[in-house]
């Protein structure tokens, strides 16, 4: 039988407690344990992006980190972003943009850029690809998403997030 | 009926779920007592299946192991079907579900293992002994059609599934009387479609009403509907296939797979839900692909550069079965005369099966590939001749007085093609003048000065989009005024619950944000064909557009009656049935939908039937041609063989545009699909058929560093064929990119004498070619 350990975490601020088996990745445990399947798997060999998520403010593949090593941290995920009638600067961005069109690959790519833009507040076009360019895409051709992370930088410039 | 959203580049209603992580898709499903699967899969490319052992995989903790003889009857009688039946094909090899008595291919399901969760099952099918017999495995397309070949099944006396030609005139007599002949050998491998999505299922059984809910990553609901209600034998209403958001299609995800109707009878034996999803190695072993195609062509031209005609040949790789029919062989036949005349055609072409993963369609469906072979001889005559290579197109498109314009060829419904509409030269003119094709040696001869290597490439694609017979369209108002648009086309990340929104709202007169779009789901249309081939805008679009202004008609009726005045005198505006002039006189939509539904005793309005709603099968007469002109100017690295693509553009034309902002994502979305079938993507098997690319680390897709900012022009020719005056705009984008820059990277490389003959153009491959180049010059 496979060992199982009971974790304790934060995910977009509110705590979460279950017992796992050691084997089960962050990826599966946010989408399959606590059913916030906005994060989306890829690839699971951590080429593809999509799983992206923040661990401890990090950009992290949740696919390449088992859910036990996440014990004690806090997690952010797409889902704690902004809601559908209150879009985060980014998402609005990508909306506006054109940045997604599936929209599967979306979730990686906005937690990417979230830590970026924090990052980094006035990138120019070639730093913005150079920052996803461990995010695949098959749909937009990342001319929408590049213009997206450069219109939300300037609007965060403008107007800082609040807390 | 104004227009005012059609056209207008409106924010997707799309985006808000998707972009706050609430959309939902196949994996996304939780239900309860749902088992998870796991498949058994083929280890060999070509091997008989000796026995099949699931004891440990039992003692594993599966709760079952299902083979091919576990399967129902019907399941262990019939096989899958071929998507569309072609009578060309003397060797229709299709699938059982489970593999039968042998495999032929690297991942051909064996067996599905069900578990409580995913991990189980996983580690169970691996406990799973399989004892194989290897054979000889038929690979490479063009080996693979030799008389002496290994067969690709065991009890087939060749691989040669269909040998067809394509006759236009008298090729042999405009040969004769050429002025200039040449002749190329030209590879082009496609890959694979490797959205970031893999594919999946859910099947729900109904334990009390009968039958399931199927919930799965399919473009084409109601063909897979229509597969399983005839391999299980149930009855049509005993089955429901919803598709919840698509993470992309761009072909392969129409096909209707094995492990779908294995998870079906899995499901039905069971009797609890079951849940398969690929992960990504399943994706590059078990999904189609759009692999090889080897072509051996002669071109003739009259002393004027003027095309005479082309011969020759070409084999397709279709894969170990032939689901996919002989789609992509026969558009790529089709496709090759593009925006030219070419008064006399002849290709022999054979679809020839091999040990590989099954052939279907990837975004352009063998109109790349056409279009890579096309341009290739036109670069060619064009340095033979030392003729500037846009003059020599120039001197060849056809005319736009010409439209509509007879090809000369046979559709698959044996009916000519026949172009309706476009303007090629003026798209080349405009390419030019927004490609700087002017300016353009005077770049390469400076940038050679300072040691860098630029290419210019262009090229040219007419697609044939719209495919018919036909799309569903339901629009319905319900008495509390919701609108709802209902369709069996099933959009994978287009945009479709926009635009089509955008086309009925302008028909009924209300906003974007009062229609809600329910597309690809059986239990709401009974009909339906799903969203490939382009199709969607032309036929889902024209369908709604007609549902639409029944109900608007309708809608009018009933209101002309309460209010006792003529039809033309009401007008449909901000949810509500008008009388033009009068303010006040106005009845809410929802109202006249209440009105129609009757009251029991009270007789009902004649000539009005119960309900609001109304439905359309728009049935094109045949499919509209879309065009495509594209420029690409490329940097080489030398050394390495990298290469910077430093400007794409693109005249386009898919007549006109419903949304702007949708169109222009999926001309640049189709562009890096071509970025990526141009200088990456190959799926490389070795000497015994194992795939050797069975991840992203070593299959290369397209990087936002990769993709170059894609000029976009419109170049809109609306087709007469249809009410909307539109054509297809998913794979333009694609389908000319790839011939674009192996032409661009041909003319850097013109100090060396490369001659590109191949695609894809790996940087390797581009050293190697130096070499070879320079080698022969030593010699």
């Amino acid at each position: 039988m496979t060992d199982r350990w009971r974790i304790r975490l934060k995910v977009n601020g509110k705590e979460y407690e279950r017992e796992i088996e050691t084997r089960l990745n962050l990826a599966d445990f946010l989408r399959h344990e606590l059913l916030l399947t906005g994060t989306h798997v890829g690839c699971e060999h951590g080429v593809c992006g999509a799983c992206t998520v923040l661990v401890d403010g990090q950009s992290l593949r949740s696919c390449l980190m088992l859910a036990v090593q996440a014990a004690g941290k806090e997690i952010a995920t797409v889902e704690g972003l902004g809601d559908p009638e209150n879009l985060h600067p980014l998402q609005a961005a990508f909306r506006e943009h054109h940045g997604l069109q599936c929209g599967y690959c979306t979730p990686g790519m906005l937690m990417t850029l979230v830590e970026f833009l924090r990052d980094h507040p006035d990138p120019d076009e070639a730093e913005v690809r150079e920052a996803i360019s461990g995010n695949l895409c098959r749909c937009t051709g990342y001319q929408g998403i590049v213009d997206a992370a450069l219109a939300a930088a300037a609007s965060l410039r403008e107007n800082p997030l609040k807390g | 009926m104004g227009e005012k959203l059609f056209g207008a580049a409106v924010k997707r209603t799309e985006d808000p779920a998707l972009l706050t992580g609430r959309g939902r898709f196949v994996d996304d499903i939780h239900l309860p007592e749902m088992l998870h699967a796991a498949f058994v899969r083929s280890a060999y490319a070509h091997a008989r299946i000796l026995a099949i052992d699931p004891k440990g995989a039992e003692t594993a903790g599966a709760i079952a192991v299902l083979s091919y003889r576990d399967l129902p009857e019907g399941l262990q009688r019939k096989t899958l079907a071929v998507s569309v039946p072609n009578p060309a094909i003397s060797q229709l090899v299709l699938p059982y579900a489970l593999a039968k008595e042998e495999a032929s291919y690297v991942g051909e399901p064996i067996a599905i293992v069900l578990a409580e969760s995913r991990a189980v099952a996983e580690d169970a099918a691996a406990l799973v002994a399989v004892e194989y017999e290897p054979l000889p495995a038929a690979l490479y397309c063009r080996d693979a059609a030799l008389p002496d070949a290994p067969p690709a099944h065991s009890h087939l006396p060749h691989n040669i599934a269909a040998k067809v030609r394509v006759n236009v005139g008298d090729v042999d007599r405009a040969f004769a009387r050429a002025a200039h002949v040449f002749g190329e050998t030209i590879t082009v491998h496609r890959g694979g479609a490797f959205f970031i999505e893999c594919r999946g299922i859910v099947v729900e059984p109904h334990p009390i009403l009968g039958g399931f809910t199927v919930y799965c990553t399919t473009q084409t609901p109601h063909r897979l509907k229509r597969q399983i209600v005839e391999l299980f034998d149930l009855r049509e209403d005993q089955l429901r296939v919803a598709v919840p958001e698509i993470g992309g299609g761009f072909g392969p995800k129409g096909t209707v797979y094995p492990d779908y109707i294995a998870a079906v009878a899995a499901a039905q034996r069971l009797g609890r839900p079951v849940k398969w999803v690929a992960d990504r190695r399943e994706d590059f072993l078990a999904t189609c692909q759009q692999r090889d195609q080897w072509w051996e062509l002669e071109i003739a031209l009259d002393e004027e550069a003027r095309i005479l005609g082309l011969r020759g040949r070409m084999v397709h790789d279709s894969g170990a079965y032939m689901t996919g029919s002989l789609t992509v062989p026969w558009i790529s036949a089709t496709t090759v005369p593009g925006p030219y005349v070419v008064p006399n055609y002849r290709l022999d072409y054979s679809a020839v099966l091999t040990n590989k993963v099954p052939g279907t369609s990837v975004r352009g469906s063998g109109r790349p590939e056409a279009v890579v072979v096309m341009e290739r001889m036109i670069e060619r005559a064009a340095r033979e001749l030392k003729l500037d290579p846009a003059e020599l197109r120039r001197r060849n498109l056809i005319q736009p007085q010409a439209m509509p314009y007879n090809v000369g060829i046979l559709f698959r419904d044996n009916r000519p093609v026949v172009y309706d509409s476009g303007d090629y030269p003026a798209a080349l003119e405009k390419l030019l003048a927004a490609a700087d094709y002017a300016g353009f040696r005077a770049r390469q001869m400076k940038a050679r000065h300072n040691g860098r290597h630029l290419g210019f490439g262009l090229s040219n694609a007419v697609e044939a989009t719209g495919l018919g017979p036909y799309e569903s369209a339901t629009v319905s108002v319900a008495p509390s005024g919701r609108i709802t648009v209902y369709t069996g086309a099933s959009p994978q990340g287009q945009g479709h619950k926009t635009t089509l929104a955008q086309i009925a709202a302008d028909a009924l007169g209300v906003g974007l944000e009062d229609i809600v779009v329910v597309a690809g789901d059986t239990g709401t249309v009974a009909q339906g064909m799903g969203s490939f081939a382009a199709r969607t805008a032309v036929n889902a679009g024209s369908s709604v557009h007609l549902a639409a202004e029944a109900v608007a008609l309708k809608a009018k009726r009933i209101a002309a009656q309460l209010f006792e005045v003529a039809e033309e005198d009401l007008e449909l505006e901000g949810g509500a049935v008008r009388v033009k002039g009068v303010p006040g006189m106005a009845k809410p939509l929802g109202e006249l939908a209440t009105r129609t539904l009757g009251v029991p005793g009270f007789a009902m309005a004649a000539a009005i039937d119960p309900g609001l709603d109304g439905t359309a099968y728009f049935k094109p007469e045949q499919s509209v041609y879309a065009s495509s002109a594209h420029a690409a100017e490329v940097e080489v690295d030398i050394e390495t063989g990298q290469v910077r693509i430093l400007a794409f553009t693109v005249v386009h034309d898919c007549g006109r545009a419903i949304n702007p902002l949708v169109v222009e994502g999926q001309v640049k979305g189709g562009v890096a699909h071509g970025v990526g079938n141009a200088l990456f993507e190959r799926l490389i098997y070795d000497a015994e058929g194992q795939p050797l690319v069975t991840t992203f680390g070593d299959y290369l897709l397209p990087i936002a560093g990769d993709v170059p900012k894609v000029k976009i022009i419109h170049h809109e020719c609306p087709t007469p064929l249809n009410p909307l005056g539109v054509k297809g705009a998913g794979e333009g984008g694609t389908i000319a990119a790839i011939a674009a820059i192996l032409g661009a990277i041909e003319n850097a490389l013109e100090p060396w004498g490369v001659v590109i003959r191949e695609s894809p153009l790996t940087p390797e491959r581009i050293v190697e070619l130096l070499g070879e180049a320079a080698l022969g010059r030593t010699r």
